[in-house]
């Protein structure tokens, strides 16, 4: 098949030719390792020629995710990615977005910190994603993909869901995924939306108003409490039904398991291989994969807490997730952390180490 | 003779543009914004544009420009207006997109959204209101405050040794050469109100015909701010503002337009 075109390319590479292929009308971005290559590969593809999707370099990731905000709130399909630095920049404008109810996509491949860190790989930016790294009571839905055929397959379904609940999306990955290079098949082209589609789609976006409405406005100021109040209820209220809905998660072997690993993205990789290696051994032992960081498989875990004697929750950061973990559980079986820090990648054997002792 | 015989067609001389509705406006007696939305709404209605026109509001007293002229508007983040404007025109080239910012908005929190914009050449208009005072906060020291001025955040009037100078941003716009049209206007006479609606024109059919970017400069009252009446506010200005913020085209390299 025409559209069936297996490929090698990095995990950014990735992002990019999804971007193109899922009929992206823009992409606002600012170079940061390790990540640049999803604006270069963009700006190489040269998408403006045939799709007509902008790109952008923006002079700063401040700038970028403002740019995606002018573009979200004007209906358009729009995205922007960065590495943890860089988000951190974005958070004022996330917030803003999740404020003002717009779709967009923002992908996040982190890397270790505090501060400027190290380009190195890690998952340290759970809480930022999941938590709200901006101000206000506000959710992003965050995926983290554990292939580079994730990378690409999660860019269309983040719009998907953005669209649908008009939220910003994040995919949530890192730099091993970002950095490595895998065999995938590159999702069909789908055509970018006409105008009068987007008009269509997108009543409330700010795109010219015609004379038989009134006024679009895209804010998220509202000086009356009482009002800004109900706004929040109803924000609360539409995460309530994604919580409800949109949950993704993947098991792996845990039929017959005595014991589980709970890990997400690069982290989940890993910890299958530390399964196979502790089966090996006699350990039955199998791995539940948040495919959706929030919503968060918080039933999921629950149930999983009421089979298994224990849970590991494999991290590359000092422990982010494994709140969650516990809260789903409610502590009734131990939950304990095992990750490395600073932009060092567990090994599979330091794992199964960390399970023996958790056993 | 009855208001309602007065109230004829025939008799009517002065009409608030279309555009501009009737929701009171929150800005003080005596300010300048309420001229230059006017302005704005006459000048997007002459060009026939009020179905395609996209409007972006800043931080500061003109944050709710949106409640009061009926086009369709996004709320920037403070100080980030022309990068949404940016992506906007770019997305949707045959709108008409402009910011309206203050100078607290444009000339500090914003600076590099605004230099980046205007020298990437973006096909957008950028009205600068520059009242040299933070009006919506209640009167600190702007970027644009005169040295000797006192507000807020100056109590004793702005030094140079701790506050440094008042920013001519619109100077600095005219060097870059992505800006097709730089000009510094003002509102506080009828001729100079017409002086600027013509700019305004001026630069949104620039911004039409693809030239690049332009900057309407309009110097500005802040009475309250500047804790004095209308009408002294505008002597001051006249005094103060306009002998370091002088009036004129600082850059043309567009054709005559109409």
């Amino acid at each position: 098949m025409a559209d069936q075109e297996v490929t090698l390319m990095k995990g950014n590479e990735a992002i990019a030719h999804a971007a193109i292929r899922c009929g992206c009308d823009g992409y606002f971005g600012y170079p940061i390792t390790p990540q640049s290559e999803v604006l270069e590969t963009l700006a190489e593809q040269k998408p403006w020629e045939t799709t007509g999707m902008v790109v952008l370099q923006a002079e700063s990731e401040v700038s970028s995710i403002n740019m995606v905000y002018g573009g979200a709130g004007c209906g358009k399909k729009v995205m922007t990615s960065s590495s943890s630095p860089g988000v951190s920049l974005m958070q004022e404008g996330i917030s803003y977005l999740a404020g003002a109810e717009l779709p967009c996509l923002v992908v996040n491949v982190s890397r270790g910190g505090p501060g400027l860190g190290t380009i190195q790989p890690s998952q340290a930016d759970y809480f930022q994603s999941c938590k709200g790294g901006g101000h206000g009571d506000y959710r992003l839905i965050v995926l983290a993909p554990s292939s580079v055929q994730e990378m690409a397959d999660f860019v269309d379904l983040a719009f998907e869901l953005a669209f649908k609940y008009r939220n910003p999306a994040m995919i949530l990955t890192d730099g091993v995924i970002g950095q490595m290079m895998e065999k995938i098949v590159l999702p069909p082209f789908k055509p970018r939306r006409t105008e009068e589609e987007i008009i269509k789609q997108c009543p409330w976006a700010a795109t010219g108003r015609l004379k038989t409405r009134k006024p679009n406005v895209i804010t998220s100021l509202e000086l009356d409490p009482s009002v800004m109040e109900e706004i929040n209820i109803r924000l609360q209220n539409k995460y309530k039904v994604i919580e409800e809905k949109e949950v993704r998660y993947e098991e792996f072997m845990l039929e017959d398991a005595e014991y589980a690993i709970v890990a997400f993205g690069s982290a989940a990789r890993i910890g299958k291989k530390a399964i196979e290696m502790a089966r090996a051994e006699g350990i039955k032992v199998g791995l539940l994969r948040p495919i959706t960081l929030w919503p968060f498989p918080t039933k999921e875990v629950a149930a999983l807490g009421k089979r298994v004697k224990g849970i590991l929750s494999l991290e590359i950061n000092a422990g982010q997730m494994v709140e969650d973990i516990r809260l789903a559980v409610e502590c009734k079986i131990p939950v304990e952390h095992y990750g490395r820090l600073g932009g060092i990648i567990p090994a599979p054997d330091e794992v199964v180490d960390a399970l023996k002792r958790m056993m | 003779m009855d208001i309602k015989e007065i109230m004829q067609p025939e008799n009517l001389v002065y009409k608030k543009p279309e555009l501009l509705n009737d929701k009171n406006m929150h800005y003080c007696p005596g300010c300048s914004h309420g001229v230059v939305h006017k302005l704005v709404s006459e000048v997007i209605a002459d060009m026939k544009m009020e179905e395609k026109t996209i409007g972006v509001s800043p931080v500061g007293c003109a944050v709710f420009a949106y409640n009061y002229i009926d086009i369709d508007w996004e709320e920037a983040a403070h100080g980030r207006a022309p990068a949404l404007a940016s992506a906007i025109k770019r997305l949707w080239p045959d709108r008409l997109v402009f910011t309206y910012q203050g100078d607290g908005d444009l000339a500090c929190i914003g600076t590099a959204e605004t230099i980046h914009a205007l020298n990437r050449g973006e096909n957008i208009t950028i009205i600068f209101i520059n009242n040299a005072i933070y009006g919506m906060t209640g009167g600190q020291m702007a970027p644009t405050t005169l040295l000797g001025m006192k507000t807020a955040t100056c109590p004793y009037g702005r030094e140079v040794a701790l506050h440094g100078y008042p920013l001519k941003i619109t100077e600095v716009a005219a060097q870059l050469e992505g800006t097709c049209y730089v000009t510094r206007q003002s509102v506080h006479t009828v001729g100079a109100i017409n002086k600027a609606k013509k700019a305004l024109r001026k630069a949104f059919d620039n911004s039409m015909a693809g030239r690049g970017a332009s900057l309407v400069e309009i110097v500005s009252t802040c009475n309250s701010g500047w804790k004095m009446s209308p009408e002294k506010a505008n002597i001051w200005m006249t005094e103060n503002m306009f002998p370091y913020y002088q009036l004129g085209d600082l850059k043309d390299t567009t054709v005559e337009t109409k």
